[in-house]
């Protein structure tokens, strides 16, 4: 294993060796995407917060910092990543501490991302080495700043392939002062859908938006205690009509007769949170063998299920991202349903991910592009080959 | 002095061929190649700057827009995209071997789709047309630069347009959800949809912002917003700037992220106040306007919670929008700046860097000192919650000297925004104007990774040529002529 000691030797390695590399530090996600046949370039020195400064709402650390020491120290300030990175471990069955340049590269957003955007919207610049072995800096460390390409945007969500993250700099937000979560049952997923696009077509600010049968909807506010009140109130009203419109009853009746929560009732607090850190971390689904994340449109949703009938879903994102639990990969019946996005076969065992496209398939166009993006990077394929495929 | 880059003399030599064939190729496209006609196009709203392009084509469709340009990479053709053409750093100005590619008759708002809360527009849709197509049922687009009336969409997803209220609803990028493309040999594709996040490498997060140097934007689907209940604005006058910068950190800080969050300084202040009357308080060093919006108890909430902060921050006046009259009076002055300061001095040129906001008091104080070494006015108006400064500085083209002097003050501004931890340019884009500034910012292998992503998309570096990148090649005679009072173009557009 090779264990470069800072980003120097980072490029000292890309440059010395010739074979594929695979760059990673906690392994939390490693179980994530095609399997890659390289050898692994602990990047675990690379850690510490190299700076934070909490009035500016920006903090930098070397990309190997665990996600919880940069989370903790951020607590200390009252304030978080507020795209709220999920914890997958329980879903993958994998050990191992996620980092914050393994959430960066994996573009790891939770059910906030609906509302304030993904890890990518927040991820403001960055220190790499390229597959070229050539150190580079790229965005900054303000929000507002459209000087050359958002390179940041192009990094996040590259699972490693395009350059090795040495260094991140993130926005953060403060703590809101108080949080809830309304619960209410809903019988099968186009109501949900419809509820859920009730709420977030509201002026209510909600901050996170799902539906799993046995939940039922849940919709979050967050903010000021005068602010949460009023929008509480504001929220019950704008659902009211919109419960009114008909159910589904084969739909419903599909679900079995657990589907939904019983009456509407509020999360406060740290109930509130537990039940998004389940939801992020789609951690109902941890008992199967197979998870499909699918991103769609979120009036999609419902007939994607009914297409699919899997054995288990979960919906987040107000419908967008569709969770599919499953013991059979099933490729051609997932992707064959989609009627609009991606779906992305998340988890599942490795001889699995070896033979199904682990990414959708791009058209012909967009691969093309996509495989010379990644030349103007990595002309040799060394980072993560395969990875993303 | 930013010059063009040379052009290509067989190009220029083949001009008749070249006309020739695209209106053989394309009977009903409509094409522009007199001179008379040609001026309309060029130059943008970097006025000092302007070059006659070989010639304007008009296309009304994506699918024409593919051919198009399909016939220039056949051609070997450089292409300018220009949507209203009111870029500040020159995005818009074209090259004279270049053809312009003009998207304003790819005007028709294509889908609104209330279910998934996005709206899909062709690309040549005004930014405020949209809020216009949704308004009905209470949303709208958040992005609003101050050009929102004529600037298109296409254009904001090429600068990556922001506005006051980006600081809480984000900028172009953040409200996007995908875009039809086409590529500079003349695919199409598409990049993203109605869905959240990409599949593969994030090419719309690229495509943002990258000034039209990757392709032409034909369509965009962006997220719309219900309109929030109420809003209230605080207009909070500071005897100095460093307790207004304090005061912002103060807001930041307690959690509280307003609308939006403006500053002022004296100059700036005076010039408004004199032009529209605001009522703005003239013994204020620093005026900050604090914008509130959401629920009606949460506004009143948060404007008791600021104004508590500005009392801390020995605020010298502090008061509270009672009326939607009155917060937009609160406004009618930050919104006339630009033109309240053309009252000053003929001409006036405006900055765009950003810096971290508590430099906010530090670069004032630098501006001050250089503005008396320059021997030129400056007015200070900021997004104070992001840290983005508009200095304009104040200059009369028609001295000799004086124009050049106005732009190396402007360099040294932009060179402090990168000294101090900050960027040179926050929303109004690198393009033409700040192209020579970008090695200041960024080393040589940082341009050589943004260099090799552009040539991914554009291996003959015919998109947009002479912007954003420092010139490699040898320069032509300058292009720019002097535009002075009366010669402003867009003088209807508030600028802010």
């Amino acid at each position: 294993m090779l264990k470069p000691r800072d980003e120097a030797e980072v490029a000292e390695i890309i440059a010395a060796t010739r074979g594929p590399l695979e760059p990673l530090a906690g392994g939390s996600k490693r179980a994530i995407g095609r399997p890659v046949e390289g050898e692994a370039l602990d990047l675990g020195a690379l850690r510490g917060i190299v700076d934070y400064e909490p009035e500016e709402l920006v903090i930098t650390a070397r990309a190997a910092t665990p996600l919880a020491e940069v989370e903790a120290a951020l607590r200390e300030h009252r304030q978080r990543l507020a795209f709220e990175p999920p914890d997958w471990t329980a879903l993958l069955g994998t050990a191992g501490q996620a980092t914050l340049g393994g959430v960066i590269a994996a573009n790891a957003s939770g059910s906030r991302r609906l509302s304030v955007g993904a890890a990518r919207d927040h991820f403001l610049g960055l220190r790499a080495v390229s597959g070229r072995a050539e150190r580079f800096q790229a965005g900054g460390r303000v929000v507002k700043n459209v000087t050359g390409y958002d390179l940041p945007k192009l990094l996040a969500g590259s699972w490693g392939t395009l350059a090795v993250l040495t260094e991140v700099t993130l926005r953060v937000h403060p703590l809101p002062e108080c949080e809830r979560t309304l619960v209410m049952a809903a019988r099968e997923p186009a109501q949900a859908v419809r509820l859920m696009g009730a709420a977030l077509g509201s002026a209510c600010d909600v901050s996170c938006a799902a539906f799993a049968p046995r939940l039922g909807v849940a919709l979050r506010l967050e903010g000021f205690a005068p602010s949460v009140a009023a929008r509480s109130r504001a929220l019950l009203e704008a659902l009211d009509e919109a419960l009114d419109e008909a159910v589904d009853e084969a739909a419903a009746e599909a679900l079995g007769p657990d589907a939904g929560a019983a009456e509407p009732h509020w999360l406060e607090e740290e109930s509130s949170r537990a039940l998004w850190h389940e939801v992020g971390g789609a951690r109902a689904l941890a008992r199967y063998p197979i998870v499909w994340r699918v991103s769609v449109a979120p009036s999609d949703a419902p007939r994607l299920l009914e297409r699919i009938a899997p054995e288990d879903y979960l919906l987040d994102w107000g419908g967008g991202l569709v969770w599919i639990g499953a013991t059979r990969a099933d490729p051609e019946r997932v992707r064959g349903a989609l009627e609009s996005g991606h779906a992305m076969l998340f988890k599942a065992p490795r001889e699995v991910r070896s033979a199904v496209p682990v990414f959708e398939p791009l058209p012909a166009a967009l691969a093309a592009l996509t495989a010379r993006v990644k030349a103007a990077f990595d002309p040799a394929d060394r980072l993560n080959p395969g990875r993303m495929s | 002095m930013i010059c063009f880059p040379e052009p290509d003399p067989a190009i220029l030599a083949r001009r008749p061929a070249i006309l020739a064939a695209l209106r053989d190729a394309f009977p009903d496209l409509a094409i522009i190649d007199d001179t008379l006609r040609l001026a309309a196009y060029e130059t943008d709203a970097l006025t000092a700057y302007r070059q006659k392009p070989l010639a304007v084509a008009l296309p009304d469709s994506s699918r024409q827009v593919a051919r198009l340009l399909a016939f220039a990479y056949r051609e070997g053709l450089k292409v300018v995209p220009r949507g209203a053409g009111t870029s500040l750093s020159g995005g818009a100005i074209p090259a004279a071997d270049a053809l312009i590619v003009g998207l304003g008759k790819l005007n028709r708002i294509v889908d609104v789709d209330w279910a998934n809360r996005c709206v899909v527009a062709q690309c040549g849709v005004p930014n405020l047309a949209i809020t216009h197509a949704v308004a009905e049922r209470g949303f709208y687009y958040a992005p609003d630069p101050s050009s929102q009336i004529a600037c298109t969409i296409g254009g904001n997803v090429a600068e990556n347009s922001g506005g006051v209220h980006c600081l809480k609803y984000g900028l172009t990028t953040h409200n996007l959800l995908g875009v039809e493309l086409v590529l500079p040999d003349g695919e199409l594709v598409r990049l993203g949809g109605r869905h959240l996040d990409s599949s593969h490498y994030d090419l719309l997060g690229i495509v943002t912002g990258s000034e039209g140097l990757l392709g032409i934007v034909t369509e965009a689907t962006v997220r719309i917003l219900k309109r929030p209940a109420s809003a209230r604005a605080l207009l909070i006058g500071f005897a100095a700037a460093e307790n207004a910068g304090a005061c912002v950190a103060a807001v930041i800080g307690a959690g509280i992220i307003p609308a939006g969050m403006e500053m002022m300084d004296q100059p700036a202040v005076a010039a408004a106040e004199a032009f529209v009357a605001a009522g703005y308080p003239l013994d204020a060093r620093a005026l900050l306007i604090v914008e509130l919006d959401g629920p009606r108890a949460e506004v009143d909430d948060l404007a008791a919670r600021v104004t508590e902060l500005a009392r801390a921050h020995a605020a010298t006046s502090c008061r509270a929008s009672s009326s939607e009259a009155e917060r937009l009076a609160f406004w009618a002055g930050r919104k006339a700046a630009f033109p309240a300061v053309g009252r000053l001095s003929p001409d006036y040129y405006c900055m765009d860097g950003t810096i971290p906001r508590r430099e906010l008091p530090r670069v004032l104080g630098a501006i001050g000192r250089m503005s008396e070494r320059y021997g030129l006015r400056v007015a200070n108006v900021f997004h104070a919650g992001d840290g983005n400064l508009h200095p304009l500085i104040l200059y009369d083209a028609n001295r000799p000297g004086e124009l050049e002097r106005a732009e190396a003050f402007g360099a040294e501004i932009l060179e402090l925004c990168v000294d101090v931890g900050g960027v040179l340019t926050g929303e109004h884009g690198v393009g033409l104007e700040k192209r020579d500034l970008m090695p200041y910012q960024f080393g040589a292998a940082d341009l050589s990774v943004q260099r090799r992503l552009k040539e991914a998309f554009d291996p003959d570096g015919r998109f947009n040529p002479g912007k954003v990148f420092p010139l490699l090649h040898r320069c032509a005679e300058e292009g720019r002529v002097h535009v002075h009072r009366g010669a402003e173009r867009f003088p209807e557009l508030p600028r802010f």
